[in-house]
């Protein structure tokens, strides 16, 4: 008999359950609040997590003031990367004859770690990780390579 | 030829009606369960566009099941394999045409009932039907030539046998109140009202223990999840371990027309079945005094839906009870049916004839 009540006190949880969540689902059905309830999904392409603010994702080239690239293709990204996939090649700036400047920066996002040790070995600021886009995701690898123009625009 | 003619009639809606309720059970299952576990369930699938939250789900459960490869084991018992989902599905949708789901009507000066097998024997129809359809499960098990889908076959077979005693026990409680084997006279005498008129004479007021163990003992027939030992999908596999795409179809429906089944039952012996309170043959009489006339085929809607509206109350509160308890070992099960349900409903039995006998 007790473990009838119990029972039956089961049933009562999943009961309030259920009638507390279609509450708001017949709510948001007729859009007159936006509230959830206790329902925790999240409909993933067309509502998105937010990203914690220090995460580590896709990286960026940075600009300076006049549009050139801060990067100075000093290499030491490339040095700290532990899985090697930042190839870098160097050409002198012609407009500013003492400045190197990057021929080639490409990051290989398919063998990176995202580790972020580039970005803290960057002496001018140049590379950071923080484009808050987590699809990093192609049907074929060369697509995960990145060279400037895709590093710089986010 | 009329008569020809009425059957199949009554054959092609009544099975639409009661294959289209089971396309929505899996649906509400999905999303009952969804909504009990704080999830929003299955939303995607789309027409044009139109995603209605889930409506066509079914449909695309349905499609994916009937396109999926249907690969037989070279070591099956052939006959015996292919045999088994036929009999799960038939023998579970076969007694859903005995239930009466509105009252019987006069047409063309010709008595029509309002169920495919207007049988005056529909309670031991439907009870022999159920019985036999164990067959699918042991030919399932048995027929798979695998150790654990025989196990499992075996585990069915024995917890199937031990509940249908404690069912038909508390069947007969109710047989005894309402003493007709005919269903729809046993819907019929559910359309009386006690206390001055205002509380109808529902099987569950007069028989609330037999309703009860009913319940249970059908939840173990249906061999759902309190009492899921025969399939235990994850872990303990179940009868159906060597079947795929739409052979495991017809099993899985199977099921959930047993769960039809199951519900339709209990609103036919419990809930009053078709009677909506106080409508009877000719329209509404309220104990307040009012009434309305109605027509008999409007008194046979009114019926009809108000048979759907108790039906889908009794398949929520079925599947609620299947996401909500966890499953009984062995043991516990084969005591609740044998020391508990069973005692039970034959004292049930006994304090119900004693008081009909001192009644009368």
């Amino acid at each position: 008999m007790r473990s009838f009540i119990e029972a039956v006190k089961g049933l009562g949880i999943t009961t309030r359950h259920f009638f507390v969540n279609m509450y708001y689902h017949i709510l948001r059905f007729f859009h007159i609040t936006g509230e959830k309830g206790e329902t925790v999904t999240i409909q993933y392409p067309e509502e998105k997590r937010e990203t914690f603010p220090r995460v580590r994702l896709r990286h960026r080239l940075l600009k300076r003031e006049d549009g050139r690239l801060r990067c100075v293709a000093c290499y030491m990204c490339a040095t700290a990367c532990p899985a090697q996939c930042i190839y870098i090649e160097a050409e002198e700036d012609p407009e500013h004859p003492l400045e190197k400047k990057p021929k080639h920066f490409v990051i290989d996002l398919g063998k990176c770690a995202y580790c972020g040790f580039c970005v803290e070995a960057c002496p001018e600021d140049a590379l950071r990780m923080d484009v808050h886009i987590p699809e990093l995701s192609e049907y074929n690898r060369n697509e995960l390579i990145y060279d400037i123009e895709e590093l710089t625009r986010w | 030829m009329e008569w020809a003619i009425a059957i199949a009639a009554k054959v092609v809606i009544i099975f639409t009606w009661a294959l289209l309720t089971v396309l929505y059970i899996t649906l509400l299952e999905r999303k009952e369960s969804a909504v009990i576990q704080d999830r929003i369930g299955a939303n995607r699938a789309s027409v044009l566009g139109l995603r209605l939250n889930g409506f066509f789900q079914p449909y695309a459960d349905a499609l994916k099941m009937f396109f999926k490869e249907d690969y037989i084991p070279p070591f099956v018992d052939k006959p015996f394999y292919l045999l088994a989902p036929v009999i799960a599905l038939f023998f579970a949708l076969v007694p859903v045409g005995a239930i009466p789901v509105a009252d019987s009507i006069t047409l063309f000066g010709k008595k029509f009932t309002l169920s495919v097998i207007g049988s005056n024997v529909g309670v031991v129809l439907i009870l022999s039907l159920l019985s036999l359809a164990i067959y699918g499960v042991i030919f399932g098990g048995y027929g798979s030539r695998n150790k654990y889908g025989l196990l499992g076959g075996m585990r069915a077979a024995a917890q199937i046998i031990s509940y249908e005693v404690a069912l038909g026990l508390s069947i007969i409680g109710v047989l005894l109140v309402f003493p007709s084997l005919d269903l729809n006279e046993i819907v019929h005498m559910q359309n009386r009202y006690i206390l001055g008129g205002w509380v109808p004479l529902w099987g569950i007021i007069l028989q609330p223990l037999a309703a009860i163990l009913f319940l249970i003992a059908g939840m173990a027939e249906n061999k759902r999840v309190p009492f899921d030992l025969p399939e235990g999908e994850s872990e303990i596999i179940g009868y159906f371990l060597e079947y795929s795409g739409m052979k495991f179809g017809m099993f899985f429906v199977g099921d959930f027309v047993e769960i039809l089944l199951l519900a339709a039952l209990f609103t036919t012996f419990f809930l009053g079945g078709y009677n909506f309170p106080w409508l009877f043959a000719d329209g509404f009489h309220f104990p307040w005094g009012n009434s309305i006339a109605l027509s008999p085929i409007a008194v046979r809607i009114v019926q009809f839906i108000t048979f759907n509206i108790k039906l889908w109350i009794m398949i929520w509160f079925l599947l609620l009870v299947r996401w909500t308890y966890p499953r009984y070992r062995y043991d516990q099960l084969m005591d609740l049916g044998w020391k508990s349900l069973i005692p039970l409903s034959i004292f049930n039995i006994i304090i119900t004839a004693g008081i009909m006998a001192v009644i009368k």
